[in-house]
């Protein structure tokens, strides 16, 4: 069993991205500010800090996940994947990234880390996923500026080439 | 929104978890997914001193149907029993309100037990359990004991759960199949919390209706096969025993309202649609 004191620092390991990374945090803190202020990756951004906006979306061994409603502790040997691993190592963006920008599917870009990593994990697993299903999806997310239709055709533009490719889609990372 | 500081205790067993639970009492909480405790936490709505993570708990993650229920784990995510294949076969009600409970993200952390454990008044989870009249298996490291959906909640957001005691699992009635079942919610967005849900299913000879989001836990009711007319005065009955309360969202007005009108279609459904 583990017992980890509230009143100190614990050091944490786990995959970020694919490379092994650890910090140290306390046990209230939050995975959104280990990420950002003991890791520096900033990608992922904090909202409102009660899961309902959805700008702290991380995947956490695959699945789409508020980072906001986990502490850093909780992240002791998982795999981690932000904003940032989402683009290739040569820095090129991913299929989703790249339909966002034709599609100005973002403006401010602070909800967007979040929706890319629910999109990320929804076309890995349900590449037939319409229109309906896809705003199912982003209902958990939070857009103040731009508005969802951008964000849909970007995203059903994505859906519809992954699923004309037989399910290669193109640039988008699905390893890590 | 910053917890305030708890240590964080990660058993490996089962017992590990009830021993902690035994050691601390009251001034723990269980932490499975966390969907609404890191909330209230945050907001400081809860202090607890340790928080003890059983979502991994082995013990915790089966699905398994026995002859008349379905005994769902503490660590079963809402995500893991919406895809559960025989969910449809099994109890059809628990298929048409999983993709109501919260969202997409929430859902793949976010416990069934949990979410009966929170008892918020308009989650869906507690309905179907008040509906269904299912059952919550209780643990601690003295006993076990199953307590019916009827007697779990006792107040808002209040349950017969002991301070040395933990949810290990829930069973929900496996479904007969002649029985039609119904649901419908109003929400200010699809996944938020419900204004008024109801849940219904058809009886040997009328209808058991429930509804959530008006009064401090969710109630049912049985009625036979009605009139028109009689439905209506049923309803209404039903709805002023609820009561209700203003907040932000809706007026307890609206809320009754919403049980009458809602109530009807749902009722209607369910008795009139074809074995």
């Amino acid at each position: 069993m583990r017992l980890l004191d509230a009143d100190s620092r614990h050091t944490i390991r786990f995959q970020l991205n694919g490379k092994a990374v650890e910090g140290v945090a306390a046990p209230r803190m939050l995975a959104t500010d280990f990420l950002r202020e003991a890791l520096g990756a900033t990608g992922t951004h904090a909202g409102c800090e009660h899961g309902v906006c959805g700008a702290c979306t991380i995947r956490l061994d695959g699945k789409a996940v508020r980072a906001c409603l986990l502490y850093a502790v909780q992240l002791e040997g998982r795999n981690v994947q932000t904003v940032e691993g989402l683009a290739g190592h040569d820095e090129e963006l991913s299929a989703m990234q790249t339909a966002f920008r034709k599609h100005h599917a973002l403006q401010c870009g602070f909800c967007t880390p979040g929706i890319l990593m629910s999109l990320s994990q929804l076309l890995e697993e349900e590449p037939g996923a319409d229109e309906a299903r896809i705003r199912d999806c982003l209902s958990g997310h939070i857009c103040r500026c731009t508005g969802y239709h951008g964000i849909v055709a970007a995203a059903l533009e994505v859906f519809e080439a992954h699923r004309r490719s037989g399910g290669e889609s193109g640039r988008e990372r699905t390893d890590v | 929104m910053k917890p305030a500081p708890f240590s964080y205790a990660l058993p490996r067993t089962l017992d590990e978890a009830l021993e902690l639970l035994h050691e601390y009492g009251s001034e723990a909480r269980i932490l499975a997914g966390g969907q609404s405790l890191a909330a209230m936490l945050n907001m400081r709505l809860a202090t607890p001193k340790v928080l003890i993570d059983i979502a991994e708990l082995p013990e915790l993650q089966t699905i398994s149907r026995r002859c008349n229920h379905v005994e769902i784990g503490a660590g079963v995510t809402q995500a893991e029993l919406m895809a559960w294949p025989e969910l449809a076969d099994t109890q059809p009600l628990l298929t048409m309100i999983l993709p109501h409970v919260g969202h997409y993200q929430t859902r793949q952390r976010g416990t069934i037990c949990g979410s009966l454990a929170h008892s918020d008044p308009s989650s869906e989870l507690p309905l179907a359990l008040a509906l269904l009249q299912g059952e919550v298996v209780l643990r601690s490291k003295r006993a076990t004991r199953t307590v019916a959906a009827s007697d779990f909640q006792t107040a808002l957001m209040t349950t017969d759960v002991g301070d040395d005691e933990m949810v290990v699992a829930c069973r929900f009635p496996v479904a007969d199949g002649n029985r039609q079942f119904g649901f419908r919610e109003i929400t200010q967005r699809h996944g938020d919390f419900a204004i008024v849900a109801i849940a219904a299913h058809s009886t040997e000879n009328g209808v058991r209706l429930a509804a959530g989001g008006v009064a401090d836990v969710p109630a049912a009711i049985d009625w036979p096969r009605l009139s028109d007319r009689d439905l209506s005065d049923a309803l209404n009955d039903f709805a002023w025993q609820l009561g209700g309360n203003d907040d932000v969202h809706a007026t307890a007005r609206y809320r009754r309202d919403l049980v009458r009108r809602i109530g009807r279609t749902i009722a209607l459904e369910v008795i009139d649609a074809p074995a």
